[in-house]
Order: structure tokens, then C-alpha cells, then sequence
């Protein structure tokens, strides 16, 4: 799972108001590279929740990140970059994400979040 | 015909390693799923700007459909209920991210942030119960009404399926309604029962110009007759304020009555044998 998936995904279990953003638990993170697409990139920065961006990544191992964005800095080059590296490269491998309002835990692994609720907290 | 997967086992079931295999083995699967995708995408109708867009591919299974969107350059998300069908995603190392999740139980995305959706022969899985507390009708609702939540307005929802029958069609489209989906039914090949293809087109927010439900696809080397109807059926355009079909007008008669007990017997309910008696006019006194 890519930060690109994590800043999308809350909790839907039964009862919680606000299920973003996810916490991180992080087990073990790779890196694969992919092209860059600046269209994209910028088509999807205003859809990207910051904040939470940038503490996901740094729980991933990754803090160039800057704090504080606004649209000016699509139109630098090394933001760009970093901002693709930390969207689409990094990815959580094995780790556990943790439902911000229960604690519930999420385990992840091979990269994929098991989502699946238990009957109870559908 | 094979019988119907739905009627065998739940999907995480009947999706186990060697049905999973036939994804990466079996040609003819391929295929079909490469077919349908494109045409999912096509139906999807997204800008033509170039941009890559954040999808969603609802049952993703083994990605054969996430790679056609990745082949059109767009990031996606694909979930999924089966781990068999999510391990041969992993293997083949689609581009797209994965999630183990029963649609049914509603989509855990924030609102508005996804681009567009596409599902491939998935959607009428949740027209079974396969555990006592699985209501169709509750899966259903969180399943449409979640996955307008989180599309952006104006996106597209293409959803290919198989329905049952034409109760489970409607079933499955009312409820698409209800989340406040607009759009209609696009069948490809209507005439033939094996190239016969249904894609639910959904318009998420307020229909536009270019919500229009896209015309279908005509039967390959049949002439066109003057009937339009021949090659492009769309059903239940919610645009339209729908009609509601009558059997016959002239209630009461023979045929009618037949018709209506014929009804009753579909239903279920114990209905008398239809005799010279049915429906026979009665005399006065009676
Ligand atoms: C015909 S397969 C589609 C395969 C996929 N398009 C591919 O390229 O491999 C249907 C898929 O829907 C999934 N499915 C069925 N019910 C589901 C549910 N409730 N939630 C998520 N996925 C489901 C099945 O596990 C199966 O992988």
C-alpha cells in the first residue's frame, strides 16, 4: 500500500464519526520506482490531505516532505519529485493500520490492508 | 451453460487458488476480463486530456482489469473479498495498490476523492446471503451508497454484471438510484447469449450534458434494422420519469386473469390450475 491509498482510506467500522487518517503502524516498508507524471500530480495534490501526508510518510522513513503547501509549489521541480517519491514509491509492506477513534487494528500484509470488518462493527 | 458461480459458494469460497489460477492460466479468461475492462474504461467516459486519473476497480480479483487502467496510465485501487484472487494480483505485481474488503460492508473512502470506478462481474455477488447476517438489501445500500461518497462529482461508476434475472436487475439498479446515482443500463450484443454484456453506467451528482448514457454495441455482422432498439438497449433511465408497464388494459378478461395468476405462481404462492372455468363469466345470480 502506497501513501497515495492511505491519505484516501478511513475506517467504516459501525459508529465512527471520523476514521481518518488511519495511523501506521510500520513493519516493513520498500521502495519502487515509478515514472513521474506532473498531470497527475498536480490533479491530485488538491484531493491530498497535507497533514496527514506528511506524518504518514515520516512514519514511513521519509521527511522532506514540506509542513505547509500551497499550489505555487507544483511549479517547482524538487517538489515535485519529492512529492512523487513519498505518493507513489514508498510503500507499506507489513505493518498494521489502526482506526484513529477504536484502536482497532488493521493488520497489513504483502502490502494489502485487510479492510474486513467483523460482523459487528458492520 | 456452467451453473452460476453466485449459486455455488460464497465468493471468497468459490474464488479459491485454483479458481484464482485460471486467471493467469487460462486464455480464454483472460481474454474476456482484458474485453470487458476496455470497454468499462471506454464507458467511463473520462476527460480526454491526457491526465491520469485515481481509480477504483471494485472486485479487482487477480488485476487483469487493474492493468488495462494502468495500460491507460491511470493510478487505481483495486479491493477485493478473495485472498486467493488478491495473491495472484501480488504475483502478477500490478501497479495498483490492494485492499482486502467485502464491498458489501461499504467502502472506507473519504468523500469525493476517487475519479471514477469500474467493477468486473462482481457487483451481483451481493445479491446472495451467504452468511445469516448478510441482508442483500442492507449490502447492497452501503455498497452504493458508500461508493457514491466517495467519488467525486460528475465521476462515472461502470459496473459490468450478470444478473440473475431481471428482478435481480432491477434490484440492483434501484438501489443505485437510492444512493442518488443517475444513469442507465448499456447492454452490448443483446441478441446473442454469449457476447450478451450488461455495463450499469452511473452519473455521480447532478446530471450534465455529458451524463447521457453512451449508446450500446451493435451485433457484429447482422444488418441494422430500422428498429434502433435492435442494437442499443438502455433500460431504466432514471432521466426519465419511468413507465410503468401494464399488462393489458382491459382488466378482467380471460388473459388477464392468466396472466396475473401466472404472476402469483412466480411469486411463490399456491395458485389454482388455470381450467375452462377460469375467468368463465358468471351468471347473474351468482
Ligand atoms: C469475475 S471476478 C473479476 C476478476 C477481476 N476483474 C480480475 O481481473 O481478475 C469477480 C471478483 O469479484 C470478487 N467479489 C465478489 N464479491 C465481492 C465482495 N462482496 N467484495 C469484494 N469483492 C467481491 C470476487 O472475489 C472475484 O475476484
Amino acid at each position: 500500500m502506497r501513501l497515495l491509498t492511505h491519505n484516501m482510506l478511513s475506517s467504516n467500522i459501525k459508529g465512527v464519526t471520523d476514521g481518518f487518517p488511519l495511523k501506521i503502524e510500520a513493519g516493513k516498508v520498500v521502495e519502487k520506482e515509478v515514472d513521474m507524471n506532473t498531470d497527475f500530480l498536480k490533479n491530485i495534490f488538491t484531493k491530498i490531505e497535507w497533514k496527514p501526508f506528511v506524518e504518514a510518510a515520516k512514519t514511513l522513513g521519509y521527511s522532506e516532505l514540506p509542513e505547509d503547501v500551497d499550489p505555487s509549489l507544483l511549479d517547482s521541480q524538487d517538489f515535485l519529485t519529492k512529492f512523487h517519491h513519498a505518493l507513489l514509491e514508498i510503500h507499506l509492506e507489513e505493518g498494521a493500520l489502526v482506526c484513529p477513534e477504536t484502536g482497532r487494528k488493521f493488520p497489513v500484509s504483502k502490502g494489502i490492508p485487510n479492510m474486513l470488518l467483523h460482523e459487528d462493527e458492520v | 451453460m456452467a451453473a452460476r458461480p453466485e449459486l455455488l459458494a460464497p465468493p471468497e469460497i468459490f474464488y479459491d487458488q485454483s479458481e484464482a489460477r485460471k486467471y493467469t492460466s487460462s486464455s480464454r479468461i483472460i481474454d474476456i476480463q482484458a474485453k470487458l475492462s476496455e470497454r468499462a474504461l471506454e464507458l467511463l467516459a473520462l476527460p480526454d486530456d491526457g491526465v491520469p486519473r485515481l481509480l477504483l476497480d471494485i472486485g479487482c480479483g487477480s488485476g487483469l482489469s487493474g492493468e488495462t487502467l494502468s495500460e491507460s496510465g491511470h493510478q487505481w485501487i483495486g479491493l477485493d473479498i478473495s485472498e486467493a484472487m488478491l495473491d495472484v494480483a501480488v504475483e502478477r505485481e500490478v501497479d495498483g495498490d490492494l485492499l482486502h474488503a467485502d464491498m458489501g460492508q461499504g467502502l472506507g473512502f473519504r468523500p469525493g476523492v476517487i475519479d471514477g470506478a469500474i467493477s468486473i462481474s462482481a457487483v451481483q455477488w451481493l445479491c446472495n446471503a451467504d452468511k445469516s447476517s448478510h441482508e442483500p438489501r442492507l449490502r447492497l445500500k452501503a455498497f452504493f451508497g458508500s461508493l457514491y461518497r466517495s467519488l467525486a462529482r460528475g465521476a462515472r461508476a461502470v459496473l459490468q454484471l450478470y444478473p440473475q434475472n431481471i428482478a435481480q436487475r432491477e434490484l440492483i439498479f434501484n438501489y443505485a438510484m437510492r444512493a442518488g446515482f443517475g444513469g442507465g443500463v448499456v447492454v452490448d450484443y443483446p441478441h446473442s447469449t454469449k457476447s450478451r454484456k450488461e455495463y450499469l453506467v452511473l452519473n455521480c451528482g447532478p446530471p450534465s450534458l455529458s451524463a447521457a448514457v453512451p449508446n450500446a454495441k451493435g451485433e457484429d455482422g447482422m444488418s441494422c434494422s430500422d428498429d434502433e432498439e435492435n442494437h442499443t438497449v438502455t433500460v431504466s433511465d432514471r432521466n426519465r420519469p419511468r413507465k410503468k408497464r401494464k399488462l393489458d388494459k382491459t382488466n378482467g378478461g380471460k388473459d388477464w386473469v392468466i396472466q396475473k395468476k401466472e404472476q402469483m405462481r412466480r411469486k411463490g404462492a399456491a395458485v389454482p390450475a388455470d381450467t375452462k372455468y377460469t375467468a368463465r363469466k358468471r351468471k347473474s345470480r351468482f
